[in-house]
């Protein structure tokens, strides 16, 4: 494979090579050989056509790491914002030599759009494109959870995750479902009815609108963020009642299974989704999620790039 | 296909390494066996456990994987990545010796070289191989040998343990020429 679009494009083969691969990478990053040469030479795109904190850091971490070179190009300051097209902006990328190109864009299929027209030699890593997929965090999802609850075994089989929120809006939901299913877990989604996508039975999940029905019984609660900047309706009367009915407080906290965690892509909305004694507390693995993202993200820097060949073929 | 160094002899070959290494370095106080994966680590556990034997005390022995340290990652395939466990003592100021199956190229090594001046600064690193098969393309060469092999470009070694492969063996095949 030469890029990383989306979940449905991954076997489950694959996905456990790129986990695999990230737990010794893990080593590289726990101890202290913190810089590897493996990628030395090759340069690679950080095209953000939309905000983002960790994901762009947890990249250029990830490809500094491997001793890429990393140019940052964010749309805010650049020619995107004069109105340069897509096509544009790939073959300037690929006149100055880039070997590959993480694109973050509002648009759902950017990362598609940029992979299928060959306006580019390198590859495509998509790190969320619209409301469509963001692959890179539904596998350093899938790794912490791994990390902290599967002991023995390289998949999730048996795994009960609650995905709680903007199930709509959500690029991580998305992905989250494809993968976690495709490991072996089983999904529930929690969300009010507006905020569920249409067409969500078809999803391999259930759905449940009580938070308090289903918590007592999953390993995992992956909180989701109320994205306001993509609401332009009104999906809840106010934010207190989401909160009431939705959020993560002390409460629900204890009614937790005494091994379950909690995990939350970030950024959060402090009190509304998630109260802050939960994000601080002790079964949060919020800022583990944000380390594991650095090592997910060189496993996949090193299987796309090292080689020649398709990603899964064997050494 | 002939049968380069069968079982008895590979066990000899093996003994007299572990001999040599505890002579060279007087005794195993220091040393800290470092094999590459996937069958250099295996050996170096058979050459730990003779040393154990010999010195009646426990030998610090590890994996060090090289995979990321290549110089040939752009030609093949992404491959795996296999397991580096540093043992307790870590290798700053230790008689570091690194373990293979076959000595060939010699680009392992730089690379294993390459890895472990990451971890740290080891007193001296020495090399420890079962077979030394010819054809060395950088200036490397091994301290403890079990028997040096030499062999045509088209040949393949294959060294094989009961641990892996369910007997051990080390035999020459005729590749295509």
């Amino acid at each position: 494979m030469r890029h990383l679009l989306s979940i449905a494009d991954l076997t489950t083969p694959q996905a456990i090579q790129i986990l695999d691969t990230a737990e010794e990478l893990s080593r590289v990053s726990d101890g202290p050989m913190k810089k590897l040469p493996t990628l030395r030479g090759r340069t690679i795109v950080n095209l953000f056509a939309e905000d983002s904190t960790r994901t762009r850091i947890s990249f250029e971490a990830a490809a500094k790491r491997l001793s890429a070179d990393v140019i940052n190009f964010s749309a805010k300051g650049s020619s995107v914002s004069k109105g340069e097209s897509l096509k544009d902006t790939a073959q300037t990328l690929q006149a100055m030599g880039a070997d590959a190109v993480i694109i973050r864009h509002s648009a759902s299929g950017a990362a598609q759009r940029l992979a299928d027209n060959e306006w580019m030699t390198g590859s495509v890593i998509n790190a969320g494109d619209g409301t469509h997929e963001h692959p890179s965090q539904a596998l350093l999802d899938a790794f912490t959870i791994r990390r902290n609850l599967v002991h023995g075994g390289n998949d999730l089989t048996g795994i009960r995750v609650a995905i709680v929120g903007d199930i709509l809006h959500s690029r991580v939901a998305r992905s989250n479902v494809l993968l976690l299913t495709k490991l072996g877990a089983h999904v529930t989604l929690v969300a009010p009815p507006t905020l569920l996508p249409t067409g969500v039975e078809e999803w391999p999940v259930t759905v449940s609108y009580d938070f308090d029905d289903v918590i007592a019984n999953v390993d995992v609660v992956m909180m989701l963020r109320i994205q306001m900047e993509r609401m332009s309706e009104l999906f809840f009367p106010n934010a207190r009642e989401y909160s009431h009915y939705f959020g993560l407080n002390r409460d629900r906290l204890k009614k937790m299974k005494p091994t379950a965690i909690v995990m939350h892509p970030g950024p959060m909305n402090r009190g509304l989704e998630i109260t802050a004694d939960s994000a601080d507390s002790a079964r949060s693995v919020i800022l583990q999620q944000v380390t594991n993202g650095v090592t997910v993200r060189m496993a996949i820097l090193y299987l796309l790039l090292a080689g020649v060949q398709e990603l899964g073929v064997q050494g | 296909m002939s049968l380069a160094l069968p079982a008895p002899d590979m066990d000899r070959a093996i003994t007299r390494i572990s001999h040599e290494i505890l002579e060279r370095n007087s005794g195993s106080e220091n040393i800290t066996l470092l094999g590459i994966p996937t069958r250099g680590a295996h050996l170096a556990a058979r050459i730990a456990a003779k040393i154990e034997s010999i010195e009646g005390k426990t030998a610090q022995c590890g994996t060090l994987d090289i995979t990321l340290h290549r110089d040939d990652l752009r030609l093949r395939p992404p491959r795996a990545l296999m397991p580096t466990t540093i043992p307790s003592l870590g290798v700053e100021n230790r008689d570091v010796i690194l373990v293979d199956d076959v000595l060939f190229s010699g680009r392992t090594i730089r690379a294993a070289l390459d890895a472990l001046g990451e971890i740290g600064r080891p007193a001296t690193v020495q090399l420890a191989v079962l077979v030394d098969r010819g054809h060395r393309q950088l200036p490397i060469r091994a301290d403890y040998v079990g028997k040096n092999l030499p062999t045509s470009l088209s040949q393949i070694i294959k060294v094989q343990f009961t641990e892996l492969d369910g007997l051990d063996a080390v035999t020459l095949e005729e590749g295509e020429a």
